[in-house]
């Protein structure tokens, strides 16, 4: 970081060729991320979704099966409960998040990056073998409820209808604001919190004036994730039998058998509508203000020394919250080594064969994990920096709308978009034979893109943070534009990249959907599917969920890293600073 | 900056290398299968070990995926065999030509079990197992909450049952599908609805994954299933409290195996279903935690001890009624919208007014009261009510409605009848509910 301060003035090109090459290298940037958005995105899911305007006997064009879709009840019903789950989910995902984002940013506090670390691990919620883990701990007859039944005679509906969906999804998503929500906190700076303190605010009054204002960029970049996500899921409501969702109703219809059916693209065409208007809606939230302080690697907010009862206190509501959301995977954990688990609040017996069933082929999924998931990442972080970049710095014309297609992969269904590959680019010939959607690295595109939305909106939370003024300097003084990007804005947004990387890196490892679709050969599967292939029959239980355990342990440790990673670079800067 | 772009290469050195060892020199016989992992790789194994130069390449789809694969892939297969329990999903791909056509040798499989042919007749898949709707529970569970035992449809409708039972949705499991639609064409159209309403008015949930219910039922979080013996026995293979009965009126299908067209190596295809139909082939069904019953009656002199004989059990007997493919086939799409409008997609008011019902029921049981069951009987016709009868559920006015096809029609689309039965089954439950309310002031 020290760079930023020494500029290099051995380049200097005219002022006038610069303009120009400024304009027209945003625009080549632009340019690239249309197209790749337009073949791996927006050509691939138009090919499916045009049966929602087609009519389903001729194939011509019509809108009577979007009328079709308004009139019917069932669908109605599904979308407000779509999004009312979607706003609770948010709002339980916020009282989750809020007090371990705010704890271990604001306080001298032992464990901080352990516990940024665990607070992401329920995003790496392996298919399957997650909601089993959570019906046998908190279903009906799940361990909590036959041990309160037993107790006190009560059975609590945690995992029944709606309420179950909100509470899995709020443990699930919460994540998604802690990682940025916490990142935003470390980006303030303490002058602002000194100012206001010295003008007499404290206490509950200093965060809710000051400090969570300033981190809003960070909150709702995470709340706007977390309601898209939740509203476009279909897996954890179909999981719990919860079909009458939008997204649940649009699966079953797609992929219904035999039937040919245009309303399932219909509501696959709402749900991103939907999920693109919402996230216009957010943008209002931090429009037209200015987040950005001026001085940056100031440490964020002071870390202060907690008392006895503040520490005691802080790590008792820890302590409680990391229990709620880590409880999927101890359930997990226990399964992997059960017997049989079956009507009990515990396994009966313990074993390690689960482990020793799964070692032999764990190997290659695991490689091929780390590879798809790690591409996707680096995918999801290139799109994101740029993309944010050319919609806050720059006027190209049009940038918003790559945000919005971009965000929009949010909204497609795994099968839709794997089903759209296959369809765009079966007939291509690779030149060493072989068909170019039945290559490799078409799985990690498409999880590069599944994923894109996490590392974008975590990329424009972190530059929101980054005031002008800094790449102002550093072109008076000289730097190019590129070069300003390279040294100075990217640096600054470190951050919010590494916690773009991480969220798209951590879920991309567990996907599922659109993985099926465009595995060709065992050799070339991840994890997710060597799961879904365990999970299939009784007896493949255990060994699933050893694979889902795995999957935890391998992204957690890479997750742990990348934290470290993120405080040893921010570390010295701050000394330098300091000093 | 070096750093980084070592680290990165160091993560894609293990592709490159990976791919190129991927060229096989063995020839690739490839499967897609929604068959679970133990099945396949059961015969993977017994298969590479006879033919040494075949290397057999398993991918693992679900029904519904792997159908929507084989239709995408069409151009160029890379496909040879499509192996699954579901005979709709082979009558879609037959009928979309993906399926080839192959006469598998004299194998001594007989041409039918009951009324149902074992192999396709017209020659593009043939049956590999066979397997018969069962009501599946959990032991444990059926203790704790003091349950009966079952032995047929009529027991899962008890009040005693009441949020104990789940099943698949049929649109999502054409196992399920099939036992629909033999309750249907054992008890008749409006009987058959009338009794499938009672069981799932008691319905804990209807699952949109067929392996769910099993699932649910080892795990314990409920304690029936309507589920396929295999599940039962597989399940039970692998240790779990569960146990199974074949209610009376049930038909036996089988699990299927087809060719697909221009796969790239049919020939190998060929002799791996040869070897599945061999005695060796189908000895590997009895496998613990396989847990399938053979098509050929000579396997089960070897077969272990509780293993049901299906060629000794008199399928459809039972019930006294002939399994009509034709019939099923013409409302295939028909029953499975209407189960799902009537019944999935309102399970909660059917529900409540079943709980009411058994709620009276008791009631009346101590206090009779003439007055409040003719109320709750006039509750039940008005559950049982159907928008349509038998007739015009085969109707090509309604199989226009379904399935896409390129003359012009003048029928009604699929959406909207979906809506009118939907609002049709709402109507008729609310007012089944204040029916049912009236009777239970009465009798309480």
């Amino acid at each position: 970081m020290s760079s930023i301060t020494k500029t290099d003035l051995a380049d200097r090109p005219g002022f006038a060729v610069r303009l120009g090459g400024v304009a027209f290298g945003q625009y080549a940037a632009a340019g690239l991320i249309a197209l790749f958005l337009l073949a791996f995105l927006v050509v691939p899911v138009l090919t499916v979704i045009v049966a929602a305007f087609q009519d389903k006997h001729s194939g011509a064009f019509t809108l009577i099966n979007v009328y079709d879709f308004l009139r019917n009840e069932l669908f109605l019903r599904s979308f407000w409960n779509s999004l009312y789950v979607s706003l609770m989910s948010v709002l339980w995902a916020t009282v989750l998040a809020l007090p371990l984002a705010y704890i271990t940013t604001r306080f001298a506090f032992r464990g901080a990056v352990m516990i940024q670390t665990l607070g992401i691990i329920p995003l790496i919620m392996p298919p399957f073998a997650g909601a089993i883990a959570m019906q046998l701990l908190f279903g009906r007859n799940g361990t909590v409820n036959l041990l309160l039944g037993d107790w006190f005679g009560i059975n609590l509906p945690l995992m029944e209808g709606l309420n179950g969906v909100i509470f899995v999804q709020a443990v699930h998503y919460f994540p998604f604001i802690l990682i940025n929500l916490s990142t935003s906190l470390r980006n303030i700076d303490r002058a602002m919190e000194e100012a206001a303190q010295n003008l007499g605010a404290h206490g509950f009054r200093l965060f809710r004036k000051v400090v969570f204002p300033l981190a809003m960029p960070g909150y709702i970049a995470g709340a706007s994730l977390v309601f898209v996500k939740v509203f476009d899921d279909l897996a954890t409501p179909l999981l719990l039998n919860v079909q009458d969702m939008l997204a649940p109703q649009a699966f079953l219809r797609i992929t219904s058998i035999g039937i040919a059916d245009p309303i399932g693209y219909v509501i696959a065409v709402v749900l991103i509508v939907f999920s693109v208007f919402a996230l216009w809606l957010a943008s209002f939230a931090t429009r037209g203000k200015d987040y950005a302080t001026i001085q940056r690697g100031g440490g964020g907010l002071s870390k202060r020394q907690m008392t006895r009862l503040d520490a005691v206190f802080a790590y008792g509501v820890i302590g409680f919250i990391l229990a709620i959301v880590l409880a999927p995977h101890l359930g997990l954990l226990l399964l992997s080594f059960a017997t049989i688990w079956s009507y009990a609040p515990l396994p009966d017996g313990f074993t390690f064969a689960h482990y020793r069933t799964i070692f032999g082929e764990s190997s290659q999924l695991i490689t091929n994990t780390l590879i798809y998931a790690t591409l996707a990442g680096i995918i999801g972080v290139c799109l994101g920096t740029a993309i944010s970049y050319l919609v806050a710095r720059t006027k190209v014309i049009g940038a918003r709308w790559l945000d919005f297609i971009a965000m929009s992969a949010l909204a497609v269904p795994g099968v839709v978009l794997g089903m759209g590959y296959l369809r765009t680019y079966y007939a291509i010939e690779l030149p060493w034979g072989g068909s170019l959607a039945a290559f490799w690295g078409m799985i990690a595109i498409a999880l590069g893109v599944r994923r894109l939305p996490y590392a974008l909106r975590a990329c424009s939370a972190a530059l929101q943070q980054v005031s002008v003024s800094l790449e102002e300097a550093a072109e008076n003084v000289g730097a190019t534009k590129a070069r300003t990007i390279r040294r100075v804005v990217v640096p600054l947004m470190t951050g919010g990249i590494v916690a773009g990387f991480v969220t798209s890196f951590a879920t991309a490892a567990v996907e599922l959907s659109a993985t099926m679709m465009l595995v060709q050969s065992t050799a070339d599967a991840p994890l997710a599917y060597g799961l879904y292939v365990f999970m299939q029959s009784p007896a493949g239980r255990g060994a699933g969920a050893a694979l889902g355990v795995l999957a935890v342990v391998i992204v957690g440790i890479c997750t742990y890293l990348s934290h470290v990673y993120l405080e040893r670079r921010s570390a010295p800067s701050r000394r330098e600073e300091g000093a | 900056m070096k750093r980084r772009d070592f680290l990165i290469g160091s993560c894609l050195a293990p592709v490159v290398l990976s791919a190129s060892v991927n060229a096989q020199q063995k020839r690739t016989l490839s499967i897609v299968t929604s068959l679970p992992k133990e099945l396949s790789s059961a015969y993977k194994a017994a298969f590479e070990k006879l033919n040494p130069d075949i290397n057999v390449e398993v991918q693992q789809r679900g029904t519904q995926a792997a159908v929507t694969y084989l239709r995408e892939t069409r151009a160029k297969s890379a496909t040879d065999i499509f192996w699954a329990s579901a005979p709709d999903a082979f009558e879609v791909l037959k009928g979309e030509g993906l399926l080839a056509k192959f006469v598998p040798a004299d194998t001594g499989v007989p041409a039918k079990i009951g009324d149902y042919p074992i192999n396709d007749p017209e020659g593009y898949y043939a049956g590999f197992a066979l397997s018969g709707a069962a009501i599946m529970w959990n032991s444990r569970y059926v203790r704790a909450n003091n349950l009966p035992a079952v032995k047929g449809w009529n027991d899962l409708a008890l009040p005693v049952m009441f949020d104990h039972v789940a099943m698949a949705m049929p649109s999502r499991s054409g196992s399920t599908h099939l036992t629909v639609e033999t309750i249907l064409q054992a008890r008749g159209w409006k009987d058959g609805w009338a009794l499938l309403k009672s069981v799932c008015g008691n319905m804990r949930l209807i699952t949109e994954r067929s392996f769910g219910v099993p699932d649910g039922v080892t795990s314990g979080q409920f304690g029936f299933g309507v589920v396929l013996d295999y599940q039962a026995l597989a399940a039970r293979g692998a240790g779990f409290p569960v146990e199974f009965v074949h209610p009376s009126d049930t038909t036996i299908v089988p699990s299927n195996i087809g060719v697909v067209r221009d796969g790239p190596n049919s020939a190998a295809a060929q002799k791996f279903i040869e070897f599945m139909l061999s005695p060796d082939g189908q000895a590997i069904l009895f496998e613990p935690t396989v847990g399938r019953l053979p098509v050929r009656p000579d396997s089960y002199k070897k077969a272990p001890a509780g293993t049901p004989n299906p060629f000794a059990i008199e399928w459809g007997g039972g019930g006294g009624f002939k399994f009509d493919v034709d019939r099923s086939e013409k409302r295939y799409a028909i029953v499975d919208v209407v189960f799902d409008q009537l019944i999935s997609f309102q399970l909660q008011p059917l529900k409540n007014v079943t709980k009411t019902l058994h709620a009276v029921d008791a009631n009346l049981a101590k206090r009779p009261n003439a007055e409040a069951a003719t109320l709750a009987a006039q509750a039940r016709e008005a559950i049982a009510l159907m928008p349509f009868d038998d007739k015009e559920a085969q109707s090509a006015e309604f199989a226009e409605a379904f399935h896409g096809s390129n003359e012009k029609k003048k029928g009604p689309r699929q959406a909207e009848l979906e809506q009118k039965w939907a609002s049709f089954a709402r109507d008729n439950y609310a007012k089944a509910q204040q029916l049912a309310d009236k009777a239970a002031q009465l009798a309480g």
